[in-house]
């Protein structure tokens, strides 16, 4: 096996038995970033030279004994998380050569744990996507098929673990950005409850649906990242402050006796056969390792991306008002006068998804249409909310697909945004109601890309889907296929 | 103005809070520091920063609600008003709009014909902008220049209903808002400074009708006078409008101080939207009934209150009660005199005469009058104890001012013992009456008025020493005698 | 029509972003089509529904009133597309 393809805690036991060198797996790992980079595109900076200075500074530590699970692991990050002195681009033109002047708070505790940081990850621009087709820089290949979408937004933090350029990656999740390219590219996934980690140092898009959350090759690494970045931040206003659960250690617990919720919402008749395939034989497992299925209702599924892009573009328009080119990103050098320099720099800066966006979420705010728009999606999230909570008072957890369907081919959506935002329904849903989701892969279509189930649990659920998310894991072999890159 | 019109009043004013750091973060507030040194992520509207409200300003706010008599909401929210000007690093301003702190308080002012209550529709929390300024930096040109250190600063904008109905009245609620605000250690008071700023809406309507007229909002007034200024500059400019049958359009008008006039703020006026909507961000603010009662009883006695102990224990005038209240300060000066010198009437007229003229003419502030209450109350004991005239008194407290010594130790220095000795009295009242023999002459013929001119000859001679009962004694004996 | 051209245009101003005549044609028909299928919220009846504004129940954060490190002047104009001495710079309003 080489160093790139471990896993976060089998590089972790080699590390602290001194069979590899914190540089060493460093190297391993920016030399597969070179090496597949061209055909996959999932990185938009490459921080080699930091990443070294990172692994010296990594086995120095190792080497006094000081051994955390996260010392010395070469870690990617999407490039929405900002980085002291490493450019942050959003993956928008406006933010080109933006260095930010501090890390956010998940940064700084990775930082502190001793991460080796290799680099930026692709992504749709500003998290606006589901294909990160719309990053400045270029699109992304799925590493399982390089004429197919990785996901998005987070595509980028998809495609690096599924092409081994990072040992594990941050993504973040405001609609599916998280789940959505970790089916896409048969990694592991997770959006945490709203609230359970820091957005202090994460640029937003919707303030009230974004959270941060890992990508990995399994759920064991997935447990530990959580870990590592969950928590209170005095910073953040909206993070809770609730204690941490030790996420690894209830892993191995099963799922015998659990009650497994089935949304028949969620199994129509667009959903592809062979995701329906894949999500059948997932629930035949759950059921020989001793679970329970009830099916249940979530009446307002229907109306969610409807509620999802009045909300999250509405918070969007309002959010990036600060590129304006006054203090920091693009200025167009072309303007006279300040009104000028705003509607062209802007012009310039964005990208046409987030225009659209921008535009829309303007529109819904304006006079004469917020309560038409804005309000009555509050008040439709309201009973979305509630169908969660109703479903939550049957059953522990929730099963469903992540997508309708596997990744489909680059260019495909691009022409019709409706149809784009519609591929978000089965994950949208979650972040309206500000509980946890976590894709895990449970197959492979006959195109030979990775289909994921999605585990839904209760608000700070998380150590539920995580422990269902490993029986399943243990039970299958998914989560060893590789893309064949 | 013809008299046809009634004008109409309502105030909105920006209140700067006296903390140490921003409202939303931890930066500084002082005023005065190198542009955009007092900065961070978050008052630099940086991607990824988020706001996180200072406790203090909403006590404070609490404190503004409970001294206006308002409501304190139980639960308010944050909301974004969103535009973009260069000096709004975020493209918004988180204040607040349908559920602000307080609601539905009042203060009672004194105007034409007696006490008038003002109503305060609301008060509630903001961010400052930051400034734009205009430098005279080589290259720079027309281009403006951006300072960030006054983003963020935390603001109460207290609105009142249009209640008032004169440029007096105006400057009363004004004037009376200001001194609370400062009373209750929340403002600095600074209007040179911009910390109490006041924006005016002001409309005509008919005489006798009860329906408002369409308002100008006057924007950038900075000082008490100004506002009178530009309040009957705003009457005049209506009422010629409505004079000619036409229609004052709602709009903000820019004071100017230099021409005394207003003038429209248009093109900014373009599509005003401001889309507000609860910031998510920021969580809702919830004010328990605990928390309210312990911050009132924190509130310090408010002037009204103040004026009205005066009054009633002290028996002091109006007048005197109103001009001892005018600020905590003075107040508690007249009342640490006071605990010394229990003899309200005398030390009022001290504090408000001697102490405010010495300070007045250096503009020193009253926390630093070298003058202390012990001192001045020292000082007239001397006077009681009649060891000094009062005259002489005016001359020690000066000497008191300047250099801070006991009162006693000036008078024993300087040589300024009243005389009492009727002897010594009786030698200078002689030299006097021999030096004006023909004023004596024509005193004795009948000139009554005269005797004031005596007895001020001898208190000359004596250099003001002389006790003044035994020359006025001893002089009408010799005269008449 | 949910939205007209004349009100696409007058959105990009207030969100200042200059449309060309070609996006402004294709915002008008997408917003359109979008509008219309936001538009099936219109069927639920939510009188007496509370809005949510976060899905998780959250109230009171604060911070204490006291002074940390500023980032400093540098710091702060190290990304400014034009600065003039300690200040940002930025053309001046034409009305």
């Amino acid at each position: 096996m080489e160093l790139f393809e471990l896993t976060i805690h089998e590089l972790h036991e080699k590390l602290k038995r001194k069979e590899v060198s914190s540089v060493e797996a460093a190297r391993a790992v920016l030399a597969r970033i070179e090496a597949v980079e061209p055909q996959v595109h999932a990185f938009i900076t490459v921080t080699a030279k930091e990443a070294l200075q990172d692994a010296a500074a990594a086995d120095k530590r190792i080497a006094a004994g000081d051994v955390d699970l996260l010392t010395g692991i070469p870690i990617a990050l999407k490039d929405i998380f900002l980085t002291r002195g490493v450019r942050t681009t959003c993956a928008s033109r406006i933010l080109e050569n933006f260095i930010p002047p501090y890390d956010g708070t998940c940064v700084a505790k990775l930082r502190e744990r001793g991460m080796v940081l290799v680099g930026k990850l692709n992504q749709d621009e500003f998290a606006m996507g589901s294909s990160t087709e719309s990053s400045h820089f270029g699109v992304t290949r799925n590493p399982w098929h390089t004429d197919y979408i990785p996901g998005g937004s987070s595509g980028g933090s998809a495609a690096a673990i599924a092409a081994q350029q990072a040992t594990a990656t941050l993504g973040t999740d405001t609609g599916g950005s998280i789940r959505q390219p970790a089916s896409h590219c048969g990694c592991v996934g997770l959006k945490p409850t709203y609230g359970r980690v820091s957005r202090y140092g994460v640029i937003a898009y919707a303030s009230s649906l974004d959270q941060v959350g890992p990508v990995t090759r399994d759920v064991t690494d997935c447990a530990i990242l959580l870990e590592a970045v969950a928590g209170y931040d005095p910073k953040d206003s909206t993070s809770v402050n609730l204690p941490v659960p030790d996420y690894v250690r209830g892993l191995a617990n099963g799922v015998k006796g659990l009650k497994i919720g089935l949304p028949k919402e969620y199994f129509i008749a667009g959903l592809d056969p062979e995701v329906k395939k894949a999500v059948e034989a997932a629930i035949a497992t759950y059921r020989s390792l001793g679970a329970e299925f009830v099916e249940i209702s979530l009446p307002h599924t229907d109306y969610a991306v409807a509620t999802y892009y009045l909300i999250a573009t509405a918070e969007a328009s309002s959010n990036l008002a600060r590129y304006d080119g006054v203090r920091y990103g693009h200025r167009s050098a072309e303007a006279k006068g300040l009104v000028e320099m705003y509607a062209k720099t802007r012009a310039e800066g964005f990208g046409m998804e987030v225009k659209r966006r921008i535009m829309l979420g303007t529109y819904a705010l304006s006079s004469g249409y917020y309560d038409a728009y804005y309000i009555k999606a509050q008040k439709v999230r309201t009973l979305i909310m509630h169908d969660f909570l109703k479903a939550f008072e049957q059953v522990d957890l929730l099963l469903t697909p992540v997508a309708p369907t596997p990744a489909f081919k680059i260019g495909e959506k691009t022409s019709d945004p409706l149809q784009m935002y519609l591929s978000d329904i089965f994950t949208i849903p979650v972040n309206l109601a500000g509980t946890c989701g976590i894709s895990v892969p449970a197959g492979i279509s006959q195109q030979g890309l990775p289909i994921g189930m999605q585990l839904i649990g209760k608000p700070f659920g998380e150590e539920t889907i995580l422990r269902a998310a490993y029986a399943f894991e243990q039970a299958t072999e998914w989560h060893r296929q590789k893309a064949k890159i | 103005m013809s008299s046809k019109y009634q004008v109409v009043i309502g105030l909105e004013v920006h209140v700067q809070l006296l903390t140490d750091t921003k409202i939303f973060c931890g930066c500084s507030t002082k005023f005065g520091a190198v542009p955009n040194s007092q900065s961070c992520p978050v008052c630099l509207g940086l991607p990824g920063a988020l706001p996180v409200l200072n406790r203090k300003v909403v006590e404070f706010a609490i404190r503004a609600g409970l001294a206006t008599n308002c409501q304190i909401a139980q639960r308010s929210v944050f909301a974004r008003k969103n535009y973009f000007y260069p000096d709004l690093p975020k493209g918004y301003q988180i204040s607040q709009f349908e559920l602000p702190i307080c609601l539905g308080g009042h203060l009672d002012i004194e105007a034409e014909g007696g006490t008038k209550r003002i109503g305060i529709t609301r008060i509630h929390m903001e961010e400052d902008a930051g400034k734009l300024v205009h430098v005279d930096i080589p290259g720079v040109g027309d281009d403006s220049c951006v300072d960030l250190n006054r983003a963020c600063t935390p603001l109460l904008e207290i609105v009142s209903e249009p209640d008032m109905r004169s440029p007096d009245e105006a400057i009363a609620y004004l004037k009376k808002l200001h001194q609370i605000v400062v009373y209750l250690g929340i403002c600095d008071g600074n209007l040179e400074e911009g910390s109490f700023r006041c924006d005016a809406n002001v409309s005509l309507m008919p005489k006798g009708s009860a329906k408002l007229g369409t308002r100008a909002e006057l924007k950038n007034i900075n000082s008490f006078r100004f506002i009178k200024q530009a309040i009957e500059y705003e009457m005049e400019r209506q009422a010629e409008i409505l004079d000619e049958g036409g229609k004052v359009i709602q709009e903000t008008r820019l004071f100017d101080p230099n021409a005394g006039t207003t003038r429209s703020m248009r093109g900014k006026e373009e599509a005003h939207d401001y889309r507000y909507f609860p910031d998510p961000d920021l969580v809702p603010l919830v004010v328990s009934d605990d928390w309210v009662e312990d911050v009132r009883l924190s509130l310090p006695e408010l002037p009204e209150m103040k004026r009205q102990r005066f009054a009633k224990e002290l028996g002091l005038s109006d007048y005197d009660t109103e001009v001892l209240t005018a600020s905590r300060e003075l107040a508690d000066y007249f009342e640490a005199s006071l605990a010394l010198y229990p003899q309200a009437k005398i030390v009022a007229n001290w504090v408000m005469g001697e102490v405010t003229r010495a300070l007045n003419e250096e503009n020193r502030a009253i926390s630093d009058c070298p003058v202390t209450p012990k001192l001045l109350a020292a000082l007239l004991q001397l006077i009681e104890q009649g060891t000094i005239s009062g005259k002489i008194a005016k001359t020690v407290f000066d000497e008191m001012y300047k250099t801070g010594h006991e009162p006693a130790r000036i008078v024993e220095e300087k040589g300024l013992l009243q005389v009492s000795d009727s002897g010594a009295i009786e030698q200078i009242i002689d030299q006097v009456l021999a030096a004006e023999a023909g004023q004596v002459a024509a005193y004795r013929s009948g000139k009554d008025k005269l005797f004031g001119f005596f007895v001020g000859q001898v208190m000359k001679a004596s250099k003001g020493k002389a006790n003044p009962a035994l020359v006025n004694e001893i002089l009408l004996k010799k005269l008449n005698g | 029509m949910k939205i007209t051209r004349q009100e696409v245009e007058h959105v990009a101003r207030l969100a200042r972003l200059e449309l060309t005549e070609q996006e402004a044609d294709t915002f008008t028909g997408q917003l359109d089509a979008i509008l219309a299928y936001v538009d099936t919220l219109k069927e639920l009846n939510t009188d007496g529904i509370i809005p949510t504004a976060h899905a998780v129940p959250m109230e009171n954060a604060f911070r204490e009133d006291e002074v940390q490190p500023s980032i400093g002047v540098e710091n702060a104009l190290a990304n400014a597309p034009a600065r003039a001495e300690s200040f940002f710079r930025v053309p001046k309003v034409i009305e």
